[in-house]
């Protein structure tokens, strides 16, 4: 019974933290998928949607509903002229420079948030209460709902973008063959820079759910992105349900990885199933494998 | 030849500026801080510490008339950086102590070039090994982690609570906390029944917490710096758990009861006494030291003066002293170092002596207990 109620905990935890990196996933893979890029800055555009709300929380008191309106919307802007000035003027650029580009990026926009605001760690009051809910003898906070929530919101609203409008047509033409929907008359151009934008609003958002349970400071990009990462490998840096199930089993692995076998291997049992994934599966877990014709 | 003798007078010229400008020259003290980097939290406040406590005595009139020059230098936390930086200071700078580093990696890496080139240094670090063994010219003012962990036995022993579970951060001050937990468990009666970890940018512990609480130990001790601490109270919180919930000194700062806010309540931790000044009863020796390093902070910086800077504090006046009595050459400022008895600074009542070079036995550390947002002495 004990063991039963302990495995319950491990495995709300798990899916709690697993639905973050699941939207993080999410916003590697809609990038990806428009310009066979990596977008190594992905972390950062997290830690802005939590650090811009404490700022516009403490700083100007403005109510939590527009300061993250104003988080998502500031990080979106940060996201779109990143593309205009660091990944639009390089024309010929192999992805692999575009790769580096975005790391440099995410040292510049660390360096920049730690000169403006500082090296502490803040927290962001939780969006309604701190009182712990019963969940089949596990607890959770009512965070965790608001989690759980975004997430489920944010896979309906991609599929319905992705698959029922035009643009989202038009972003997905992209990524199956440039110069074919270039032909068709789509502006592959205009559809990066939006995929810059969907990505950089999808990251901040994520960031600004987790900052009542998990803080935030200037370097709390880091390794939420290279989580999303794992969970956007896993699902074969597809726009859908593949990631979003990678980074919940991600999560539950390694919350009951720390459970029942130690918490000292937590982050390696991560990035073993990374690796693992990379030399057997490198298509993902739910992907059948691709042909390229010659 | 009438080039000749311009140069041969102007040189004569230089020459004398510069001795006169000897008989005058402050004496130059180095430090090294990082100031910058993962470390900065200890490294900040050190560097305006040191900067504050140094115009305060050039303001009174310097020691026995001669100003003090502070040359300070940011290692960024790189203990490569940091020994180059000290051979500057030695070398070009020509100082004749060093304050710093602020991390135990940085002090380590800085030793033996300090005892070449046999130049006191005073580290601010914490580490057991900077100071055991005993290295002739190096000296420590931040209190050792084994004091902390005796602090809370010793509170844990009287309440009779022998069963206990380790949570610690998976870094350097983890493992030195985790090392010292284990290895004065026996002494106090109490025995580990979990000994778990998490890692420094972990954001939730609760996996580690059930595992914890399903061993039934009659309190936890939690060893890390700012944020884990705080998320691993929310996360105890959450789950229900109330078995008292120790903290490190790493933790002993505002800043923790404002991330952890109300799972901050009744969390205890042992913590240098720059926290409860106020609290601490008239006859206190430090209360003199620690009133006057909060007022100056205050007035110089604008914000509270923590237990780091605390370590600053101590460095420059242990120098000062000495300086005072014997003079400022390295080895006579490494003699006097060594004969300080009953200093009674931020860290605590310093009393070093040839085998012991920190100097501060566990009445450093107080217990405190979070009592509505505040701190209070655990009696």
């Amino acid at each position: 019974m004990e063991f039963l109620k302990e495995t319950m905990q491990f495995v709300i935890s798990g899916l709690a933290t697993g639905a973050i990196y699941a939207l993080i996933g999410l916003s590697f893979a809609i990038i990806y998928n428009s310009t066979g890029i990596i977008n190594f800055a992905q972390g950062e555009f997290v830690m802005l949607g939590g650090v811009i709300t404490i700022f516009c929380i403490t700083a100007f008191k403005l109510p939590i509903l527009i300061a993250v309106a104003v988080a998502i919307l500031g990080t979106t802007a940060v996201g779109v002229v990143f593309e205009r000035l660091a990944i639009r003027p390089l024309k010929n650029a192999t992805p692999l420079a575009l790769i580096i580009i975005t790391i440099g990026a995410s040292i510049l926009i660390r360096g920049l948030v730690m000169l403006l605001w500082g090296k502490d760690t803040q927290a962001l009051p939780a969006f309604s209460g701190n009182d712990p809910i019963e969940v089949a003898g596990a607890t959770m906070l009512p965070q965790h709902i608001w989690i759980f929530g975004v997430t489920l919101l944010v896979i309906a609203g991609n599929r319905f973008f992705f698959h029922h409008t035009i643009t989202g047509k038009a972003m997905r033409a992209c990524s199956f063959n440039r110069k074919a929907a270039n032909l068709v008359g789509i502006s592959v151009g205009r559809m990066v820079l939006l995929s810059f934008g969907i990505s950089a609003a999808l990251g901040s958002l994520a960031g600004v759910i987790i900052a009542p349970l998990t803080m935030t400071a200037y370097d709390v990009g880091v390794m939420l992105g290279l989580k999303g990462f794992c969970a956007a490998i896993m699902g074969g840096m597809g726009s859908g349900l593949g990631t979003v199930l990678g980074g919940l089993i991600l999560g539950t692995l390694e919350s009951l990885g720390a459970g029942w076998i130690s918490s000292g291997y937590k982050d390696a049992i991560a990035f073993l199933i990374l690796l693992l994934i990379l030399f057997i599966r490198p298509q993902g877990l739910f992907k059948k494998g691709e042909t390229e014709r010659v | 030849m009438k080039k000749l003798i311009t140069v041969a007078l102007v040189s004569f010229f230089v020459f004398c500026m510069a001795s006169a400008a000897m008989a005058a020259a402050p004496i130059k003290i180095g430090a090294l801080f990082s100031v910058t980097g993962p470390a900065s939290f200890l490294g900040e406040p050190e560097r305006n510490t040191a900067q504050m406590v140094v115009d305060e005595i050039n303001r009174v009139g310097g020691i026995k008339g001669r100003k003090i020059e502070l040359i300070a230098y940011d290692t960024g936390g790189d203990s490569t950086k940091a020994v180059q930086l000290a051979n500057k200071l030695i070398k070009n700078d020509q100082v004749v102590a060093i304050i710093g580093p602020s991390t135990s990696g940085e002090t380590m890496a800085v030793i033996p070039v300090v005892e070449k080139a046999q130049v006191p240094l005073i580290s601010c670090a914490a580490a057991i090994k900077i100071t055991e063994p005993v290295k002739p010219w190096v000296f420590k003012t931040a209190q050792n982690d084994s004091l902390a962990v005796a602090r809370i036995y010793e509170q844990l022993k009287k309440e009779r609570r022998t069963k206990i579970a380790l949570l610690t951060v998976s870094d350097g001050f983890g493992a030195s906390g985790r090392e010292q937990l284990k290895a004065q468990a026996s002494r106090y009666g109490i025995q580990i029944v979990a000994d778990d970890t998490y890692g420094p940018k972990d954001t939730d512990m609760t996996a580690q917490l059930t595992k914890i609480r399903g061993v039934h130990p009659q309190a936890i001790i939690c060893w890390g710096t700012n944020p884990g601490p705080a998320v691993i109270a929310r996360n105890a919180k959450q789950l229900g758990i109330n078995i008292p919930l120790y903290m490190s000194h790493g933790v002993s700062s505002k800043k923790f009861i404002e991330l952890a806010g109300d799972a901050a309540e009744g969390i205890r931790l042992p913590t240098g006494k720059v926290l409860v000044a106020d609290l601490l009863p008239k006859n206190d020796k430090q209360k003199k030291s620690l009133q006057s390093f909060i007022k100056d902070y205050q007035h110089h910086y604008r914000t509270e003066g923590d237990h780091f800077g605390g370590h600053a504090w101590d460095a420059v006046m242990l120098l000062r002293y000495a300086i005072e009595r014997g003079g400022d050459n390295p080895a006579a400022i490494r003699k006097q170092l060594e004969a300080t008895r009953n200093f009674a600074g931020i860290g605590g009542v310093f009393n070093y002596a040839a085998r012991d070079h920190a100097g501060l036995t566990k009445d450093a550390f107080v217990l405190v207990e979070v009592k509505k947002k505040n701190w209070t002495l655990v009696k």
